[in-house]
C-alpha cells in the first residue's frame, strides 16, 4: 500500500541538514523521500503549506503520560493527542508511572498501548533504580532492549552520588543517558516554591537555586569521573546552568533541558496570582536572575534542548491549598506558541535554533529516530504558521491536564499541522 | 474615609494606611462597649459567622466568638485537627458545605499559607485569616498596633524591635507590613538561621540583640518553639537564651517608658525572661483586651457596610 503526501510551497528549516529555503517535502511509506524545489507530486495526496513553516518533527523528551496508574490524570492516547495538537511527532514518557517502568514488561505494556492508540511516536524512559527508589540499579539491558532510550528517576532525585556513579558506569554498557532531576533533598524537604524575599513575603517554605546547582555540579564531575552520559532535566538555575557550561567546556558529556515556563516565567507569579496552585511545580519557578541565567544558556548552547515537563493533573490534586497542590503543569499544547510568540519574535534565539532546541538536538541527544528532514528518515514533520493567533484555553485542551500557568495568554504562532509518520496526526 | 472597599482582611500586606487607621479607630470607638454594663449592641443581628480551625487557637478564637457575641452576629465554632482534616474531606469541601448554610462569614486559621485566599477565590462569603501558615496574622498586628497607639499616642516615628523567630511567624510578618506602613522605625532581630531571605529590603536586621533593642520605644517578642531545635536552627534553649533572649539587663538598653508585646504563647527561660515577661513594661494582657476590640472592628467594617457611626 502506496501512501504519499507532498508538502507543497512551504518554508523548510531543517538545522540537521542547514536547510531554510522555500522546498517541497514529499513523504512516502512513512520515510522523507525528497526535499527539492517543486517537487513533482507522482501520484501524492498534495497539502498546501505556502506561507507556513516545514520542520522535522518536534520531540518532547520530558513528558509524564501517568499510565500505567493514573489513568484519571492523562492516558497514553490523551497525552498524545495532546502531544499532536501541540506539534509534536514524539515524545518521551518519563517512568514515574505506578508501577514504576523499572522493567521490561512495564515497558512493553507502555509501547503495546501506544501502538493500540498513540497519536504520536511514544518511546519510554525506563528508571534508574527499581521503585525509583535510589537503591538498587534497575535492569538497564532488559528496559533498553524492550524499547527503553534513557533512564531517569524524574521527580525524585537520585539522592546518593554512589547510585549516580553507578548509574552512569553501568548505563555505559548499554548506551543509555542518565537523565537526572537535580535536587539535594535536605535543601529542598517541605518547599513548595523557590526560596526568596518572594517564599518569606507568601510565607511558603522555600527551595533554593543552590539545592539544583550542589547536584548538577556533582553529576558533572561524576560523568567526569565514569565518562557516562547525564542529561540535566528541567535546568532552572543559573548556577546550575554555568556548571553544565564548566563541563561541556572541558570535554564532560552533560547535556541539559530547559521548560518554557523556567524560561518565561518568575517566582513573582506564586504572589500575583494568590497562591494560584498551576504555578506550583518543581523545581519551582525560579527568581528574574535564574530564568536570564536559564536563557542565557540556550543562547549560548549551553541549554540542548527544550521540553515541557508535561505534568498532567486531576483538579483534585490542585484545587487545595497551596502547599498540598501537587507539583507540576501541562505543556504540550503550549510550549511551541510560547517558544515561537515569547523566544522567535521576540529575538532570543532565531527559527532555525528552535526547531534544533525541539527536534534536531532532542533526537541527537537520545539517538531517537527523526530530528532531520534528511531522505530515509521518519516522515514525522511540524508544521508551524506563524501569524496564528493562539489564546491558551486550557478548557480545550486535548490532554486531562488543565493545570497552567498561561492560560488566557494570546500568543502569535503555533502549530499547523503536526504529520507523524507520512500521516496527518492534527491539523490546525 | 468612608467605608472599607475590601470583602476579605487575608492580610495586612494589601491595606492602605488609610484602611489601617480607619479599622484601628472604629477599634477604639468599639472598645467602649466593653466597659459597658451589657456588653451587647445588636450591630451584627442576623449575620452569621462560622470560625473554622484549623490549627488549635485558644486566644485567637475565644477573641474572635467573644467579638461575635457582643456584636450580636450569629456564630458557630468548628475547630478541626489538621490530620483528620487531611485524612477527610478537603477544605473546599467542607468551607462549600459551609457556604451552603449562608454565612456571611467565614473566619479561617490553617496552617497552610496561603488557606484564606484558596477560600476567597472558590467562596461567596467574606474570608477573615486568623492566621495562615508562615504568612500573615492580620488581626494580630492590628491589636499590636492598637496597643501601641494607646500607650504611645502614635506608631509613626516609634522604633520597634521584632526579635525571635521571624522565619517562621506569621505575626512578624503582618507586623512589619502594618509597622513600616504606618511609619514606625523597625529592626528586626535573630539568629541568622531564623531570618528569611529577602527580608532585609523591609526592615534592617541586627543579629545583635543589644543592637536590635537599644532606644526601643517596643519590642515585640516572637514565640520559640521548642522543635526548631530538632530542625536545627539553633544548638540548644539554653544558648538562644543567652544570645538572643529578652532578659533584664536587655531591656534597660531600650527606653525608660518601653514596652514590652508578646503574641503568646511564652516560653519563659527561652526567649523571654520571666522577669521580664512579668515586668511593669509588659502590655501582654492589654494586648488581649485589644483583641477583642480590633477583631470586633473587623467584623463591623467587613459585615456592617462601615459607612456610618461604628457603635450602634
Amino acid at each position: 500500500m502506496s501512501n504519499r503526501l507532498l508538502l507543497k510551497g512551504g518554508r523548510v528549516v531543517d538545522p540537521s541538514q542547514g536547510i531554510d529555503d522555500d522546498l517541497d517535502v514529499l513523504l512516502e511509506d512513512g520515510r522523507v523521500t525528497e526535499v527539492v524545489a517543486r517537487a513533482k507530486p507522482r501520484g501524492a495526496e498534495i497539502v498546501d503549506v505556502s506561507g507556513r513553516i516545514v520542520c522535522p518533527g518536534f520531540i518532547d523528551i520530558h513528558v509524564h503520560l501517568r499510565e500505567p496508574g493514573r489513568e484519571d490524570k492523562e492516558t497514553i492516547v490523551t497525552g498524545t493527542r495532546a502531544a499532536a495538537a501541540g506539534g509534536f511527532t514524539a515524545v518521551c514518557a518519563m517512568p514515574n508511572t505506578d508501577p514504576v517502568n523499572d522493567r521490561a514488561e512495564v515497558t512493553r505494556a507502555i509501547l503495546e498501548r501506544a501502538r493500540e492508540g498513540a497519536a504520536v511516536r511514544v518511546y519510554p524512559i525506563g528508571a534508574i533504580s527499581r521503585g525509583s527508589k535510589g537503591e538498587e540499579l534497575a535492569e538497564y539491558g532488559d528496559l533498553r532492549e524492550a524499547g527503553c532510550v534513557a533512564v531517569s528517576d524524574d521527580g525524585r532525585p537520585v539522592a546518593s552520588a554512589r547510585m549516580m556513579r553507578r548509574a552512569l558506569e553501568y548505563a555505559r554498557a548499554f548506551d543509555l543517558t542518565v537523565i537526572d532531576h537535580c535536587e539535594e533533598p535536605s535543601l529542598a524537604e517541605g518547599a513548595s516554591m523557590n526560596e526568596s524575599a518572594v517564599s518569606t513575603i507568601l510565607g511558603l517554605r522555600g527551595n533554593p537555586p543552590a539545592g539544583e546547582a550542589i547536584m548538577v555540579e556533582r553529576d558533572v564531575l561524576l560523568a567526569e569521573l565514569t565518562r557516562g552520559k547525564v542529561h540535566i532535566a528541567h535546568i532552572s538555575a543559573a548556577a546550575s546552568v554555568d556548571a553544565v557550561r564548566r563541563g561541556k567546556a572541558r570535554g564532560v558529556r552533560v547535556t541539559a533541558e530547559a521548560t518554557p515556563h523556567h524560561l518565561l516565567l518568575i517566582d513573582e507569579l506564586v504572589r500575583t496570582s494568590s497562591y494560584d496552585t498551576s504555578t506550583k511545580m518543581n523545581p519551582p519557578l525560579r527568581g528574574e536572575a535564574d530564568r536570564r541565567g536559564v536563557l542565557e544558556g540556550l543562547r549560548d548552547g549551553t541549554i540542548d534542548c527544550i521540553a515541557t515537563d508535561h505534568a498532567p493533573h486531576s483538579v483534585d490534586d490542585k484545587k487545595v491549598e497551596f502547599d498540598h497542590a501537587a507539583f507540576g503543569i501541562v505543556g504540550l499544547e503550549t510550549a511551541v506558541s510560547l517558544c515561537l510568540d515569547r523566544l522567535v519574535a521576540a529575538g532570543v534565539v532565531d527559527l532555525t535554533r528552535a526547531v534544533a532546541l525541539l527536534s534536531t538536538n532532542p533526537a541527537r541527544l537520545l539517538a531517537l529516530p527523526g530530528g532531520t528532514l534528511a531522505p530515509g528518515s521518519p516522515a514525522d514533520v511540524t508544521v508551524l504558521d506563524l501569524g496564528r493567533r493562539v489564546k491558551v484555553t486550557p478548557e480545550k485542551f486535548e490532554s486531562k491536564g488543565r493545570n497552567t500557568p498561561f492560560g488566557g495568554w494570546i500568543l502569535k504562532g503555533g502549530p499547523s499541522m503536526t504529520i507523524v509518520g507520512g500521516r496527518v496526526a492534527w491539523s490546525a | 474615609m468612608s467605608g472599607f472597599p475590601h470583602r476579605h482582611l487575608l492580610g495586612i500586606e494589601p491595606l492602605e494606611p488609610a484602611e489601617i487607621q480607619l479599622i484601628l479607630d472604629t477599634a477604639e470607638t468599639l472598645r467602649e462597649v466593653l466597659d459597658r454594663p451589657i456588653k451587647k449592641v445588636p450591630t451584627l443581628r442576623g449575620k452569621t459567622v462560622i470560625n473554622l480551625f484549623y490549627e488549635n487557637s485558644t486566644r485567637t478564637r475565644s477573641s474572635f466568638e467573644v467579638a461575635e457575641r457582643v456584636l450580636s452576629a450569629d456564630s458557630l465554632s468548628i475547630a478541626t485537627a489538621t490530620s483528620s482534616a487531611q485524612k477527610g474531606e478537603t477544605l473546599l469541601d467542607t468551607a462549600k458545605n459551609l457556604e451552603a448554610m449562608n454565612p456571611d462569614m467565614i473566619i479561617l486559621r490553617h496552617a497552610a499559607s496561603g488557606a484564606p485566599h484558596f477560600l476567597a477565590r472558590h467562596c461567596r462569603p467574606s474570608i477573615v485569616n486568623a492566621g495562615d501558615g508562615a504568612h500573615e496574622h492580620p488581626t494580630q498586628a492590628l491589636l499590636d498596633a492598637l496597643t501601641l497607639r494607646q500607650k504611645k499616642g502614635r506608631i509613626k516615628g516609634l522604633r520597634v524591635a521584632i526579635v525571635g523567630d521571624i522565619l517562621h511567624s506569621r505575626v512578624a510578618r503582618s507586623n512589619l507590613w502594618l509597622l513600616t506602613k504606618m511609619g514606625a522605625d523597625v529592626v528586626l532581630c535573630a539568629p541568622p538561621t531564623l531570618i528569611p531571605p529577602g527580608i532585609e529590603a523591609m526592615a534592617p536586621v541586627t543579629y545583635s540583640i543589644d543592637e536590635a533593642v537599644e532606644g526601643a520605644d517596643a519590642i515585640m517578642m516572637l514565640r520559640i518553639q521548642r522543635e526548631r531545635m530538632a530542625g536545627g536552627f539553633f544548638p540548644s534553649t539554653r544558648e538562644f537564651h543567652i544570645r538572643f533572649g529578652l532578659t533584664e539587663a536587655r531591656v534597660k538598653r531600650a527606653k525608660k517608658d518601653v514596652v514590652i508585646l508578646h503574641p503568646g504563647p511564652m516560653n519563659r527561660g527561652v526567649e523571654i525572661a520571666s522577669e521580664v515577661a512579668d515586668g511593669p513594661y509588659s502590655v501582654i494582657l492589654d494586648q488581649v483586651t485589644n483583641g477583642v476590640a480590633v477583631r470586633m472592628a473587623v467584623l463591623y467594617l467587613l459585615l456592617g457596610g462601615g459607612s456610618g457611626e461604628a457603635a450602634a
